[in-house]
C-alpha cells in the first residue's frame, strides 16, 4: 500500500523508505515554534530536559502575538521571559515588535517553511504551513521545549482524508467559506488525529492565501494537520519568499484513505459558523440575519492580503452601520504596508472601521475588542466557543472578510451580495 | 497505581477555552490555573472537587487551542485522572507530557454519572464504578506512552534518553 502526502514527509524525516498509520516515529525537525502564551513554560521545561542550548538557533521561532503589544504587566513578565530566552540563546527568528505579526501569517511570508518540511508550534493553528506542502502540526509547551531541546519531535504516523476539489469559487466564495462548509459536513470531531489531504483539479483556482485559511482551520476538524499538493502558485510563493529548497511530495497512486470527500467549489455559497461551535455552520442564505456588535477581520485566519482586498471592495465609498465596532487588524507589518501602499487602509478609516497593529489580541478574547455580556460579533477568526471572545454569554459567528465587512455595513449578519446590490 | 474520588461529569467537545479561559492564561501556575477550571460552564465547579476526583467527559476532550494550561489546570484542581470516550490529539499529547492520567473507555464515559464514586486502576486499565457496582475496561496505551508515563511525563522520558531514534 502506499503512502499519502504526509506519510511520505515523516518518513523522509525518520529516514525510512515507509511508514504507516498507527506507527509511532521519531522525527527530525524544521522549525520549532512557540508564542508569548506558550513558550515560557516550554523554555521552564526546556532547562528541566536539556544541556541548556537549543539543538539549532535558526530553526526556532518565537514571536511575541498572542497578548502583545504586552496588555497587561503579567503579560510585559511573559513576553520578557519569551525575549531573554532567544537573546540569551541567540534565536536568530525572534521578532520583537515592528518586524512581529502573527505567527502564522510571517512564517511563511519569511519564507521559513518551504514544501517538504516537517514543523512543530506549541501553537494548535501551526497546521496553516500544510499550504505549502509541508507538515505542520500544533503541540503543547512540553512536546516544544523537547523539539528546541532535541531537534526531534514523536509522532504517531496519521491516517488521512482526501478531500477532492473541483470547479471554481462563485465570486464571493473565499478559502474560509470551503473550510467551513467542510468542517460543517465532517463536524469537529471528524478528522480527529488524521490528516486532511487536499487534491483535485480545483486546488488550482484556490490562491494561496485561501490555502493557508484551509489548512489553518484543519484543526477545527480535529485533523492533525492539513496540506496541499505542490504547484505553480506554492513554487511561485516559494521563490519569491524564500531563499531556501524545497522537496515536493506527492501521494502514492494506491495511497490509502479513510475516507473521500468530494467538493464542487462553485456551488459553496458564503458560510457562517454560529455559536458556539465551528461545525454549526449555515449558509448565508439560511442563516438568520442577527443583529451585531462588533465585526473582527483579521487573525491567522483571514489577516492576509486577500482578506485586507476582499473587505475593502465591501466598504469601500460605505460606511459601518452606526455603533458596530468595527476592528481590522493586518496579520503582519508587510501586509498592513502592503494595505497602507494599496490604499485600502484609507478605506477602512472611511468606512468607519479602525486599524491594529498586528496581534491576536481579540481572537482568544485577550485584547483589542472583548465582548460585554450579551454581545455578537461577526469575526474572520477560526473558533467561536463559550467565552472565547469575552464574556461567557457573549456570542462570535465566523465567517470570511466579505462577509464580515457586509456585516459591519449592515448592522447584521449579512452576505456581500446584499451590499453589492445598495 | 490507582485514583480514587468522584465522577465529575462533563458533555461532549470540551474545549480547551472552556477548560480554562485565555484570559487567565498569562501565568502557567497550576493553582492559579485551578482556580478558574471550567469557570465559563460552571463557576461552581471548582468548589464541588475533591482531591482525587475523577472528570468523566464524553467524545473529543480537550478540542481547540494547544494550550497545555489546560490540563495543568485540571491536575491544579485536584483531579486524579480524566475518563473520556476519546481525546482531541493536542490535549492527549499535552496530558501524558505533563503527567495528567487520561484514559479512554466509551462505555465508562457512558455509564458513569456525575457523584459516582470510581476507582482506576492504571496498571490494568479497569474502572470500577463503586456506585453502580459495574466494571469498565479503558483502552490499553501504546508501548510508546507506556514508556512516557513510566518517566513521569516527557521531560522525564528525555532526561532518561528515552528520546532516541533506536529505541523506538
Amino acid at each position: 500500500m502506499g503512502m499519502t502526502m504526509t506519510q511520505k514527509i515523516l518518513a523522509a524525516h525518520t529516514g525510512r523508505e515507509y511508514v504507516k498509520a498507527g506507527e509511532f516515529v521519531e522525527a527530525s525537525l524544521d522549525m520549532v515554534l512557540a508564542n508569548d502564551i506558550t513558550a515560557p513554560p516550554g523554555i521552564k521545561e526546556f532547562y528541566n530536559m536539556s544541556s541548556g542550548k537549543v539543538f539549532h538557533k535558526d530553526k526556532i521561532a518565537l514571536v511575541p502575538d498572542h497578548f502583545a503589544p504586552n496588555k497587561d504587566i503579567q503579560s510585559a513578565q511573559q513576553c520578557k521571559i519569551m525575549r531573554e530566552f532567544a537573546y540569551d540563546q541567540q534565536i536568530t527568528n525572534y521578532f520583537e515588535i515592528g518586524e512581529m505579526g502573527i505567527e502564522h501569517v510571517i512564517l511563511p511570508e519569511k519564507g521559513l517553511v518551504v514544501a517538504g518540511d516537517v514543523v512543530i508550534g506549541a501553537d494548535s493553528h501551526t497546521c496553516t504551513y500544510g499550504a505549502l506542502g509541508a507538515f505542520s502540526t500544533g503541540v503543547g509547551s512540553t512536546d516544544m521545549a523537547c523539539g528546541m531541546a532535541t531537534g526531534k519531535g514523536w509522532f504517531k504516523i496519521p491516517s488521512a482524508i482526501r478531500i477532492n476539489l473541483v470547479e471554481k469559487p462563485s465570486k464571493w466564495v473565499t478559502g474560509k467559506d470551503v473550510i467551513l462548509h467542510l468542517i460543517g459536513i465532517i463536524g469537529v470531531d471528524g478528522a480527529r488525529y488524521k490528516s486532511m489531504e487536499f487534491c483535485g483539479s480545483g486546488v488550482k483556482n484556490l490562491s494561496m492565501d485561501d490555502r493557508f485559511t484551509i489548512c489553518n482551520m484543519a484543526i477545527e476538524a480535529g485533523a492533525k494537520n492539513g496540506i496541499f499538493p505542490v504547484d505553480n502558485r506554492t513554487r511561485d510563493y516559494m521563490k519569491e519568499h524564500s531563499i531556501r529548497d524545497w522537496v515536493e511530495h506527492t501521494p502514492d497512486s494506491d495511497a490509502f484513505y479513510d475516507e473521500i470527500i468530494h467538493i464542487d467549489l462553485s456551488t459553496i455559497r458564503p458560510t457562517v459558523s454560529f455559536p458556539h461551535s465551528p461545525d454549526n455552520t449555515y449558509s448565508i442564505d439560511e442563516a438568520e440575519k442577527i443583529s451585531i456588535n462588533q465585526v473582527i477581520i483579521g487573525s491567522c485566519t483571514n489577516g492576509r492580503m486577500d482578506d485586507m482586498r476582499m473587505a475593502a471592495r465591501i466598504l469601500k465609498g460605505r460606511r459601518v452601520f452606526k455603533g458596530v465596532r468595527t476592528i481590522i487588524i493586518p496579520g503582519s507589518q508587510k501586509v498592513y504596508l502592503q494595505a497602507v501602499e494599496e490604499g485600502l487602509i484609507k478605506i477602512f478609516i472611511e468606512a468607519g472601521a479602525i486599524i491594529s497593529t498586528p496581534t491576536c489580541g481579540p481572537c482568544l478574547g485577550g485584547h483589542m475588542g472583548i465582548l460585554a455580556e450579551g454581545e455578537r460579533a461577526v469575526s474572520t477568526t477560526n473558533r467561536n466557543f463559550i467565552g472565547r471572545m469575552g464574556h461567557k454569554s457573549s456570542e462570535v459567528y465566523l465567517a470570511s472578510p466579505a462577509v464580515a465587512a457586509a456585516s459591519a455595513v449592515m448592522g447584521r449578519l449579512a452576505g456581500p451580495e446584499e451590499v453589492e446590490v445598495m | 497505581m490507582d485514583a480514587k474520588g468522584k465522577a465529575i461529569k462533563l458533555g461532549d467537545n470540551i474545549d480547551t477555552d472552556l477548560i480554562i479561559a485565555a484570559r487567565y492564561l498569562s501565568t502557567a501556575d497550576p493553582y492559579e490555573l485551578a482556580k478558574h477550571f471550567m469557570e465559563d460552564y460552571d463557576d461552581t465547579i471548582v468548589n464541588k472537587i475533591s482531591q482525587g476526583d475523577i472528570v468523566v467527559a464524553g467524545k473529543n476532550f480537550g478540542c481547540g487551542s494547544s494550550r497545555e494550561h489546560a490540563p495543568i489546570a485540571i491536575k491544579g484542581a485536584g483531579i486524579s485522572c480524566v475518563i473520556a470516550e476519546n481525546y482531541a490529539r493536542i490535549f492527549y499529547r499535552n496530558s501524558f507530557n505533563i503527567g495528567l492520567p487520561i484514559i479512554e473507555s466509551k462505555e465508562a464515559s457512558e455509564r458513569i454519572m456525575d457523584g459516582d464514586r470510581i476507582r482506576v486502576n492504571f496498571n490494568t486499565g479497569e474502572i470500577e464504578n463503586l456506585t453502580k457496582n459495574e466494571t469498565y475496561k479503558g483502552e490499553a496505551y501504546p508501548e510508546f506512552i507506556q514508556n512516557i508515563i513510566k518517566n513521569g511525563g516527557l521531560v522525564g522520558y528525555v532526561k532518561e534518553g528515552g528520546n532516541r531514534e533506536n529505541e523506538i
